[in-house]
């Protein structure tokens, strides 16, 4: 992107970068776990995590629901939101180096509304064959099988236009968006709200079961994102390019769209569709890192978590005593960036393919 | 020049090659040897199949029969990364999908040796090939904001940094000015002297018959002729590949390739005459 200059890409630079957004996670975290309905000090909140882990330092919360209210309803709903984030943000990241676009997002293209069908589905026919993992390997399934739809579809003699990659999202989002009407027609009133729900994207009744169903998914899709940066750098030059200097491409190609589908899965799981995270972070890390994904991968992980950990403060404070859906704040803020994505894309001639 | 009779084991042979797209016959039955040391010059009209040669040669193609070999290893079957460490190829039209820096751009190139003991040397040949392909100044330009002979020779340092035996190059010198097309050349030519294997796809004939070693014709997917510059570009043989009479003249040792123009007016015939002998004059 020709209108910003990104930092030089020094790995002293990196490390600067991320310690930045990791401080700025903790500070943000603190300050999420303090508000809401009961107020809780910052120093009191890092007093009951202290004593939870065993160092009897700092001050336990004073009010009698203080701990209480902590681990059972803000610490899973804030972990939950940087474990989304993190792997929204990541996903977007190797999405657009795969595609060698800067509008490839999971939301954007219809990845997560694929994973959203498959966990509907789970929901409406009480499917439970891994228990509480069911959930989480359908949205896995649903995200893998739409976003190798996604790729075929778009790329064209190994490239993807923007255009194609943009209507192929439409018909995609289309099509699930039928497959979710079907399941809430069929589903009962309980299924037909959980779907609503997940449509809309919330963080609301986060349990520290999903956390820890979340954390090693979306663990896992961060780590293989981290070892396949390198190579998305590569990639960049353009599939025949890439091969030349020793990628091998449609390898690379169908890990990353794995670990694409993982992250999706993770994110989508319990918290449903939380469209334009992995649009809007990717590119403004690109903006500070630059493009090199080794830089970019876990910037975009660091700033996906504190969006959504903001995001979500927000959408359960903005109002009192209600809890707005936090995809649709997203979709707010992303929605006119995309626009202006495009724009630049079509400056551009067409695309960056 | 490079003497023949040193005669080095061939860095490249493609042997009976023949590539189909549907019903159309790319290549047929193509055979080419390029040594170690030379510089061959693939040259024909359009459609001749040259870039689809260079394809194959460079691995990206698999033909529908007949062998590639590379230092006498079958070309197909051989992992991108061992190709990446013996061969690099520049291609006619460069892509980048976000906004590297050209110097970050030249590493990629380079990146091919990592976790090699040549490693170390990085440094040095990425500062070198950015030298010689005269883009040290853009190092910290963003690529995509450059014009496309600057984009060609970023392209161009990368295919140095790659620092590898043999050189596919396709119409390296298309979106270049006349002192970046002799700086490209010359330096095909210095890696040649330096026991590299270089093959290029050119258009302009005269560049082809100052440049190589041996000139390779392609006309409709075969081999028409193969030879040294001054056996290969004859006036009859080009008149008869191109379809367009070809006059081919001898200035003071250098072989200018001149199409003749019949039925232009004379006035316009001088001033074309003047453009086509630019060449000569720089």
């Amino acid at each position: 992107m020709s209108v910003t200059l990104p930092l030089p890409a020094t790995s002293s630079n990196r490390r600067i970068v991320l310690g930045v957004l990791g401080v700025l996670l903790l500070g943000s975290a603190l300050l999420a776990a303090g508000t809401g309905q009961l107020h809780i000090p910052a120093s009191e909140v890092i007093g009951s995590v202290m004593h939870k882990v065993g160092i009897g330092w700092g001050t336990l919360p004073s009010h009698p629901q203080g701990d209480a209210t902590l681990w059972q309803v803000r610490f899973p709903r804030l972990v939950m939101a940087a474990l989304v984030g993190a792997a929204l943000g990541t996903a977007g990241a190797v999405m657009q180096g795969v595609f060698g676009n800067p509008l490839a997002e999971p939301g954007v293209v219809g990845v997560s509304s694929g994973a959203a069908v498959a966990a509907a589905a789970v929901i409406v026919f009480d499917w439970a064959f891994v228990g509480q993992w069911t959930i989480a390997l359908a949205a896995f399934v649903g995200g893998l099988v739409t976003t190798f739809a996604v790729y075929l579809l778009s790329r064209d003699a190994g490239r993807t236009e923007v255009v194609t990659l943009v209507l192929t999202g439409v018909a995609v989002n289309a099509m699930a968006g039928a497959a979710l009407a079907f399941l809430m027609f069929a589903g009962d009133t309980q299924a037909r709200e959980e779907i609503v729900f997940w449509q809309m994207g919330s963080l609301n009744g986060a349990r520290t079961e999903q956390v820890w169903v979340t954390l090693p998914i979306a663990a896992v899709g961060i780590v293989g994102a981290t070892l396949i940066a390198r190579k998305l750098d590569l990639l960049a030059l353009g599939d025949k390019a890439a091969r030349h200097v020793g990628v091998d491409v449609e390898r690379l190609r169908v890990v990353a769209i794995v670990v694409v589908a993982v992250l999706t899965a993770a994110a989508v799981a319990f918290a449903g569709v939380i469209a334009f995270v992995g649009l809007i972070i990717p590119h403004l890390m690109r903006i500070i890192v630059g493009p090199g994904h080794r830089a970019l991968v876990p910037a975009s992980a660091l700033g996906g978590a504190l969006l959504l950990v903001l995001a979500d403060l927000w959408a359960r404070t903005a109002i009192a005593y209600a809890d707005l859906p936090i995809g649709m704040l997203t979709s707010l803020v992303g929605g006119p960036i995309f626009f202006w994505l495009l724009r630049q894309a079509r400056r551009n001639a067409g695309g960056w393919a | 020049m490079t003497s023949k009779d040193s005669a080095p084991a061939p860095a490249l042979r493609a042997q009976g090659v023949s590539y189909a797209i549907g019903d159309a016959q790319i290549l047929r039955e193509v055979d080419l040897d390029v040594r170690h040391g030379e510089v061959v010059a693939l040259v024909g009209p359009n459609g001749a199949g040259k870039s689809t040669l260079l394809s194959v040669l460079a691995g990206d193609v698999e033909p529908d029969a007949g062998v590639v070999e590379l230092d006498g290893v079958q070309l197909h079957g051989q992992r991108p990364e061992a190709l990446a460490r013996q061969r690099a190829v520049l291609l006619q039209r460069q892509g980048l999908a976000f906004g590297f820096r050209v110097r970050e751009v030249v590493e990629m190139g380079r990146s091919v040796w990592r976790r090699d003991e040549r490693a170390v040397l990085d440094e040095k040949v990425i500062e070198e090939s950015m030298e010689i392909a005269d883009v040290s100044h853009l190092a910290a330009r963003v690529v995509p904001t450059l014009s496309g002979g600057e984009q060609a020779r970023v392209s161009f340092a990368r295919l140095l940094a790659q620092d590898v035996e043999i050189h596919l190059l396709d119409e390296p010198t298309a979106a270049l000015d006349i002192k970046h097309q002799e700086a490209v050349l010359s330096q095909a030519r210095d890696s040649a002297r330096r026991g590299a294997a270089v093959v290029v796809v050119l258009h302009d004939l005269s560049l082809a018959a100052a440049y190589s070693d041996r000139v390779c014709v392609l006309a409709g997917g075969q081999v028409r002729a193969t030879g040294t510059p001054d056996e290969v570009l004859t006036g009859e043989l080009l008149s008869e590949v191109y379809e367009h009479p070809v006059e081919v003249l001898n200035h003071a040792g250098t072989l200018l390739v001149v199409p003749v123009r019949r039925g232009v007016r004379s006035g316009v015939l001088s001033r074309e005459t003047k453009e086509s002998s630019c060449p000569v004059l720089h």
